[in-house]
Parts: C-alpha cells; sequence; structure tokens
C-alpha cells in the first residue's frame, strides 16, 4: 500500500498551464491593462497621501504582472500537462510565510498587552495596538487560513475530480490576486487605512479588488467541478464549494459602502447603527462558520481518510451534517449582539440558533474521528494524523463553548472579556491551524514525490510544544475572561460596585503573560514545522528515526 | 423522488444554486426586518448628526481601531448601568457608519464617555495613558496633536454620509469648514449659526493650542458628545420595545409555525435520502473518492 499519491500522467506539472495564448491570458492582459490605467488615474488625481502608496502598490503589482505573463507566453516556462500543481505549491509556501507573518503579530500584541511599552513610540502610530490587532485577526484567518484554503482547494478538486484546473493561468491569477489583496490590507492597517468593522476591515477598492479574485476563484472552482470525469462529486467539495459561494455572499453584503471620492482611501458603510451592526455580526459570524469551518472541514473530508487510507466514518452523515450546518450556521450571529439595542426577537433567534448548531458541528467532529476506528494506532505512531485528529477534538470542544457562550444569560458574564479570546484560540489555534498543519505535512511530501518527511521527530516536538502552548493560551485567557466577568459585576456589602475597572485591568497582567507564554510556545512550533517542510521539500531525509505508519515505504539513505 | 439528491450529488451548478439559497435564508429573515419594522430604532429627542469636528474624531476613532478595545454599548445590566450610566439605545447610533459597538472590553465602554472628564484630561491621557493612570495599558496618542485636520477633506465626509442616509442639509454641507472652524473658537462670528445648526454641540478650544485644529481637538471633541445627545433626565427611556409586540405578533407567529414546519420537512427529506437504502451503493462509491485518485487522470481533454 502507498500513501503517496503521485501526480496525473503523463508527468508532473510545474510551471504554469499549458494553454499558451489563449483566452485566459487575453483576459488578464486585458485586466491588467485596464487596472494600470485606474491606477495612474488615481495616483495623479489624489490628494490623500495614503490612497496614492496604493496606488504605487496596485500599479506596481499590475505591471509586475504583465511581466509574468509576458515571461509565460514568449519566453517559456515549463509547459506541462497534467494537474496543476504549481499554484498548490506556492499556496504552501505562501501559507507557511503568512502563518508565521500572523502568528508573531498576535504574539507581539499579547505581549503589549502584559508590557504596554513594548513598540509602542508617542509619534509613531503604525505599531499601536489598535493599528496591529487587526493586521494579525487577517493575517490569521485571511492570509494564512485563505491560503491553505486556496492550495487545498486547488489540490483536492484536480484529484477528486480527476480532471486539471479549469482556466489555464486563472488559477495563478486567483492566487496572484488574493496575495496582492493581502498586502493591500496589512499595509492599509498599518497606515491607518480601515472601515474598523471587525473582520472585514480594508477599504472600498481592496473589497472591490477581492470580489473581482474571489469570482475567478469560484469559476476556477466551479469550472473543474463542472469538467469532472468522475460522476459524483465528492463531499469535501461541497463544503469547500459553500465556503466560496458564501463568502462571496457575506463579502459583497456586508463591505457596502459610499467612498468619499474615486481618489479617496475612505468610505463611509452603507447601513448605520442596529443594522450595520447585525449586517457586521451576520458576515463576521460566518466568517467563522464558512471560511473558519466549512473550509476547513473539507480538508478534514479529504486528508483524514487519504493519510490513514481508510474512507470517512458515514457518508450519509456527511450529507445529513452538511445541509443542517450551512443552513443553521447563517443565523447565528446575533449571539454577538446579546442585551445591546438589537432588538430582542433577533437576539432570541441568534441564541436559539447557536444552540441548535451544536449538532451538526458534532455531527462533522463524529464522523471525522469516527473515521479513525480499526486505525486508533496512527495516533501513536504518525504524528501527523495526531495533530489531525487533536484538531478535530478542538472543533468539538469549541463547537460546544460556543453555543454555551451564545445562551445571554452566559454571555452576559463572557462577552466583552478575554473568555472570547480563549474561546476563539481553541478553535483557530486547535482546529483551524492544526488541521491546517495537518494537511500541509501532507501535502508538502506528496506535491514535491517525497517519500516521507524530512523528520517526523521534529513534527513530535511541534506537536506536542504547540498543544501545550494552546493549552495555556485557552486556559489563561478562560480563566482571565471569568475573573475579569465577575470582577466587574461584583458588589460589597454596603451595595457598591467593588472594583474600578483599572483594578480588572491590573488584576488581568498575569493571565496576560501566560498567555503571550503560550502563544510563544506555539510561534515556536510553527517555526520547526517551516523548518522542517523546507527539508522535505528539499529532499532531505533526517536518517536515524523511524518512519511513521502514514509514511509510505522505506528510503534507503542516501 | 427520493433520490433527487443525487442529481445535485452530479451537478455542480444545481449545488450551487442550492447552496445559495440555503445560505440565503437565515440572513434575509433576521436582517430585513431591521430595515422596516419602526420599533427597531426608539424616537427619541436630542440625536443629531455629528459636527463636521466630531466626525473628524470619529474618523480617527476608526483610523485607529480603538473598537478593539473600548466598545459603545451599555447593556441593560445592573452593574453596566451603574458603571457607566444608561443602558444604550438604537436611536443613538443611527448616525453611526460604521457603527462602532465593539466587542472587547480591554478598556472601559466609551459610550457614555462625554462629559465625564476634562478636555485637559482627555489631552494628557492621550499623550502619555500612564501619566495619569498608571496600570493603563493604553498606546500613547502623542502624535494627534502635531497632526492638523485637512479642510479640504470635510466637505466630502459630510456628503458622503447625507449618500448613505445621514440628514446633513446643503446648509451644513456649504458651511462644513466654516463649522469646524466655529467649534473651537468661543468668540467666532460663526457661533450661533453654527450652533443653530447642530444644537447643543460644546464649543471650545479642546486641545489647548488655539492655534491650529488639530487631530487631538477632534478626537477630544468626539468623546466628549458620546452619549450626551440624548437628555435622559426628561427623556422617555424606558420603551426600548414600544409598538413592537403588539403590531407584529399575528405575523411573526405565523412565520414562526411555518418556517419551523418547512425547516422540519427540509430536514426529513434530507434523512430520508440519507438513510435510503437504495443510495448505499452510490455512497460506498463516493466515499472511496479520495482513495482512489492515483495515476488515473486522463488528459486527453485539456482545456
Amino acid at each position: 500500500m502507498t500513501n503517496i499519491p503521485s501526480e496525473g500522467t503523463p508527468s508532473p506539472a510545474t510551471g504554469p498551464s499549458a494553454s499558451t495564448g489563449g483566452f485566459d491570458s487575453t483576459l488578464i492582459a486585458a485586466f491588467l491593462a485596464i487596472g494600470s490605467i485606474f491606477w495612474i488615474f488615481v495616483a495623479a488625481r489624489t490628494t490623500d497621501p495614503l490612497m496614492q502608496a496604493h496606488s504605487f502598490v496596485f500599479l506596481t503589482a499590475f505591471i509586475l504582472g504583465g511581466f509574468a505573463l509576458g515571461w509565460h507566453l514568449y519566453g517559456g516556462g515549463a509547459k506541462s500537462d497534467g494537474y496543476e500543481m504549481g499554484v498548490v505549491k506556492a499556496g504552501v509556501f505562501a501559507s507557511m510565510f503568512w502563518g508565521i507573518a500572523g502568528f508573531l503579530v498576535g504574539l507581539i500584541i499579547a505581549l503589549q498587552l502584559a508590557y504596554p511599552n513594548l513598540l509602542y513610540f508617542e509619534n509613531l502610530p503604525w505599531l499601536n495596538f489598535g493599528r496591529l490587532r487587526p493586521l494579525h485577526t487577517s493575517a490569521v484567518i485571511f492570509a494564512f487560513g485563505g491560503n491553505v484554503l486556496m492550495a487545498t482547494s486547488f489540490y483536492v478538486v484536480q484529484r477528486t475530480c480527476r480532471a486539471r484546473l479549469y482556466g489555464g493561468l486563472a488559477p495563478w491569477f486567483v492566487f496572484w490576486g488574493y496575495q496582492l489583496f493581502i498586502v493591500v490590507a496589512a499595509t492599509g492597517y498599518l497606515m491607518g487605512v480601515t472601515q474598523s468593522r471587525e473582520y472585514a476591515e480594508p477599504e472600498w477598492y481592496a473589497d472591490l479588488w477581492l470580489t473581482i479574485v474571489w469570482v475567478m476563484y469560484l469559476v476556477t472552482f466551479l469550472g473543474t467541478v463542472l469538467k469532472r470525469k468522475e460522476q459524483h462529486i465528492y463531499v469535501a467539495n461541497w463544503f469547500y464549494l459553500s465556503f466560496i459561494v458564501t463568502i462571496a455572499m457575506l463579502h459583497i453584503v456586508n463591505n457596502m459602502a459610499a467612498p468619499v471620492s474615486l481618489t479617496s482611501s475612505k468610505s463611509y458603510s452603507l447601513f448605520g447603527g442596529v443594522q450595520d451592526a447585525l449586517t457586521q455580526w451576520w458576515y463576521g459570524h460566518n466568517a467563522v462558520g464558512f471560511f473558519l469551518t466549512t473550509g476547513f472541514l473539507a480538508i478534514m473530508y479529504y486528508f483524514i481518510p487519504k493519510r490513514i487510507n481508510r474512507p470517512v466514518y458515514s457518508y450519509r452523515l456527511s450529507i445529513v451534517h452538511f445541509w443542517s450546518l450551512i443552513f443553521i450556521y447563517i443565523w447565528a450571529g446575533p449571539h454577538h449582539l446579546h442585551y445591546t439595542a438589537l432588538p430582542e426577537w433577533a437576539q432570541t433567534l441568534g441564541m436559539t440558533f447557536s444552540v441548535m448548531l451544536w449538532m451538526p458541528s458534532w455531527g462533522g467532529m463524529i464522523n471525522g474521528l469516527m473515521t479513525l476506528s480499526g486505525a486508533w494506532d496512527k495516533l501513536r505512531t504518525d504524528p501527523v494524523v495526531r495533530m489531525m485528529v487533536v484538531s478535530v477534538a478542538f472543533y468539538g470542544m469549541s463547537t460546544f463553548e460556543g453555543p454555551l457562550m451564545s445562551v445571554r444569560a452566559v454571555n452576559s458574564l463572557s462577552h466583552y472579556t478575554d473568555w472570547t479570546i480563549g474561546h476563539v484560540h481553541s478553535g483557530a489555534l486547535g482546529w483551524v491551524g492544526y488541521i491546517s498543519f495537518g494537511a500541509l505535512y501532507c501535502l508538502v511530501p506528496w506535491l514535491w514525490k517525497r517519500a516521507r518527511l524530512f523528520s517526523n521527530n521534529l513534527v513530535e516536538w511541534h506537536f506536542w510544544i504547540s498543544t501545550l502552548g494552546i493549552l495555556v493560551y485557552v486556559v489563561s485567557m478562560d480563566v482571565a475572561g471569568v475573573v475579569q466577568g465577575l470582577m466587574w459585576r461584583a458588589y460589597d456589602s454596603l451595595g457598591f460596585l467593588q472594583f474600578s475597572f483599572i483594578e480588572t485591568v491590573q488584576e488581568l497582567h498575569v493571565y496576560y503573560v501566560i498567555r503571550a507564554i503560550g502563544g510563544a510556545m506555539f510561534f515556536t512550533g510553527s517555526l520547526i514545522m517551516a523548518y522542517n517542510l523546507w527539508r522535505t521539500a528539499r529532499g532531505d531525509i533526517a536518517v536515524r528515526e523511524p518512519l511513521a505508519a502514514g509514511d509510505a515505504v522505506a528510503v534507503p539513505a542516501e | 423522488m427520493l433520490n433527487r439528491h443525487e442529481i445535485l450529488e452530479k451537478h455542480g451548478l444545481l449545488l450551487t444554486v442550492m447552496i445559495l439559497l440555503v445560505v440565503a435564508v437565515g440572513g434575509i429573515v433576521e436582517i430585513a426586518p431591521l430595515f422596516w419594522l419602526e420599533s427597531t430604532i426608539e424616537k427619541v429627542k436630542g440625536v443629531r448628526p455629528y459636527t463636521p469636528l466630531e466626525l473628524a474624531g470619529r474618523n480617527i476613532y476608526v483610523r485607529e481601531g480603538c473598537y478593539t478595545c473600548h466598545s459603545q454599548q451599555v447593556r441593560p445590566l445592573r452593574d453596566e448601568v451603574e458603571r457607566y450610566g444608561h443602558y444604550s439605545l438604537a436611536a443613538e447610533s443611527m448616525y453611526d457608519h460604521p457603527f462602532q459597538w465593539g466587542s472587547k472590553r480591554t478598556g472601559p465602554d466609551l459610550a457614555r464617555v462625554g462629559g465625564k472628564y476634562s478636555d485637559a484630561w482627555h489631552r494628557q491621557h492621550m499623550i502619555d495613558p500612564r501619566s495619569l493612570v498608571p496600570e493603563s495599558i493604553m498606546p500613547p496618542y502623542a502624535f494627534l496633536a502635531n497632526h492638523e485636520v485637512r479642510e479640504g477633506d470635510i466637505a466630502g465626509w459630510l456628503k458622503t454620509n447625507r449618500t448613505v442616509g445621514v440628514p446633513y442639509s446643503d446648509d451644513m454641507i456649504e458651511n462644513a469648514v466654516v463649522d469646524l472652524k466655529a467649534q473651537v473658537d468661543p468668540f467666532s462670528e460663526n457661533y450661533d449659526a453654527f450652533l443653530a445648526r447642530y444644537p447643543n454641540a460644546v464649543v471650545r478650544d479642546f486641545d489647548g493650542d488655539p492655534r491650529r485644529i488639530t487631530e487631538m481637538d477632534a478626537l477630544i471633541a468626539y468623546l466628549q458628545v458620546l452619549g450626551t445627545m440624548v437628555d435622559f433626565s426628561t427623556s422617555m427611556s424606558q420603551s426600548k420595545t414600544i409598538g413592537d409586540r403588539s403590531c407584529m405578533r399575528p405575523c411573526r407567529a405565523s412565520l414562526r409555525t411555518w418556517g419551523l414546519v418547512l425547516f422540519i420537512i427540509a430536514f426529513v427529506l434530507v434523512l430520508i435520502y440519507a438513510l435510503n437504502p437504495r443510495n448505499k451503493e452510490n455512497f460506498d462509491h463516493a466515499k472511496r473518492i479520495p482513495l482512489e485518485d492515483e495515476d488515473q487522470y486522463n488528459d486527453s481533454e485539456r482545456n
């Protein structure tokens, strides 16, 4: 039995697409030209220095894109048939790069909360918490998570449909377009270009750019599904499809805004006050639901069965779980607005559906975990499998905690405190992080055609350091949240509030230090991983260690 | 009939459309009514559009990401009302594009911070938070005092706010720069005209630097107006859901019933399909797809 998938016949696809000079490159060329003209116009006309900076970023990117296109069409670049795996490899690189960047920024802001003079400069606002925090969340969710999702979806859809990616150069446009969006968004936060709507911070022109890229992503993915040679659409692809379609809907509706002018970086959102609040949290919660859940469930549905070479536990359960999950998730947003000025009926609906959401979530968890039945020994022998299984366990934990926190009575204590931060990170580090790491540990040997990872011992190190880090992080933040929530509502014997606000801040210092330690451990783990993957891609093998069960065949030392 | 799901499993476009329909329901039911239910936003006196200076301050609040640590929403809970003041009404943020209710209180809630501290306190606190509150973990914002508000932008901001529904009049937009200057100068000739346009606005030099209109002026002006527009000593207040229950009850009850029935029917259909023994073979094939995707790719059809 071998677990190393080889790429399709006749030959490995390394370079860009085979369709030279086709419709796709004409379209992209036209697009780059029109875009460049627009951004030259903006650069010339704008009085807004921030917009000027961004117009140069766009312009540079478009010109580089033009050169790349020209090089591809006339200069060469390996032409190949078979699966398009070059873009997947690029996605693996991008995931690791943005992941490390995002974790590092997270570590910095965690330290800033513990030691408030760190990297704060009186006359330099760029590194203030308020600007770095969106940088951290966007980097880990959209840059790291997004690249993992794009890379794995391009991999999975080709293999389960037995078809080359649709659209010729379109996947490369999607990949580089998405990186450009990330750069524009990230530099924007640092310079102070933001809508300050959580997880939807980028300004109007970055949003429009992402819309274009995302539509191309949908075309590429769906096009591949439509020309598949396998009759069935495998369940992982449903999850990817719901992720792509729903994020498109959420992104477009939530980011509707009126720019001050075509040459201004500032816009005002179309909705205001309570309507804006609900639209935003309808978006925000479903960014969790459809970006961080269904997308990564798709990874679970492909990579766990593939890695242990057993089919998913129940295909029936996956159907029931899919439809109920996507239907119910979309309603849960209002639980972010309990006890606010949002009408109570909306809050109650949000709470009810959040509690109901527990069932489909656990349906997915059970399906993932039980896939291992009969192969539990792999938990011991293959650290990559262990990582993915622990990930699913974290998914189960945070989807149990979530409905609990959405109950109004619990929420009155947990909301606005670090309990929320703890909850988010058990899902983000545990579930999203680990399933992504598992997928990357699988993908690198498969893509670069290596028999095995460079070192399974390093995976063990990564696993244990990171797992301890997550536990330290989550426990410290959960405790901090409960402590702060209780202190806010504490009364003394005379019926006065017992603590001033600043006393609760002071109390949290120690938890913030512990949290930063947890974060540093998780960050360390990711560095170990990057090293391991780099050596794997190069083809190195650390000789003197036993093979893991997930490794295919023993390869003699070179 | 019972095998209809198979059609979805084999037709990508149809599957896409079904997904879109299924995920659209929740948002439509929850969000759309907020725009036509009049009870969503209470009718209270005193809420007016922000003055040009306050709006400039709000833009800075948005730019610096203050929402990452400060909420602007007092919940109707005993301790919050005692700590911060009257709970927040929907009307108080109806001109906020975007809303800044926030979701985290690393620092205290700011919904009613207006008037609680002096301008001088705010100025010093922005320049060096720990000089006033030694335990504070807030970043310093001293640079605000060195940056002037760009007058050329103001009218455009007001105009765009009008586009998205904030009732700025032509008069207000024309006089945007005049009003900007008038608010920091109690002795200006435009004092009365300014107050006629923006009733109850505070007029004074906020940052202690009368020569310039800085971002410090703007941000402090914004902070000082937060939560002060509605006068709770005279105004109503316990009317959060007036008129809501009575007129909506029949419609909502039937929505609730039929929505639930449809939901259950849809769920049962999915269940029947999934459990139908005739589909077993189909599923057994499908679940093995990832395990059998080796080397079978045939590149006869190139795109």
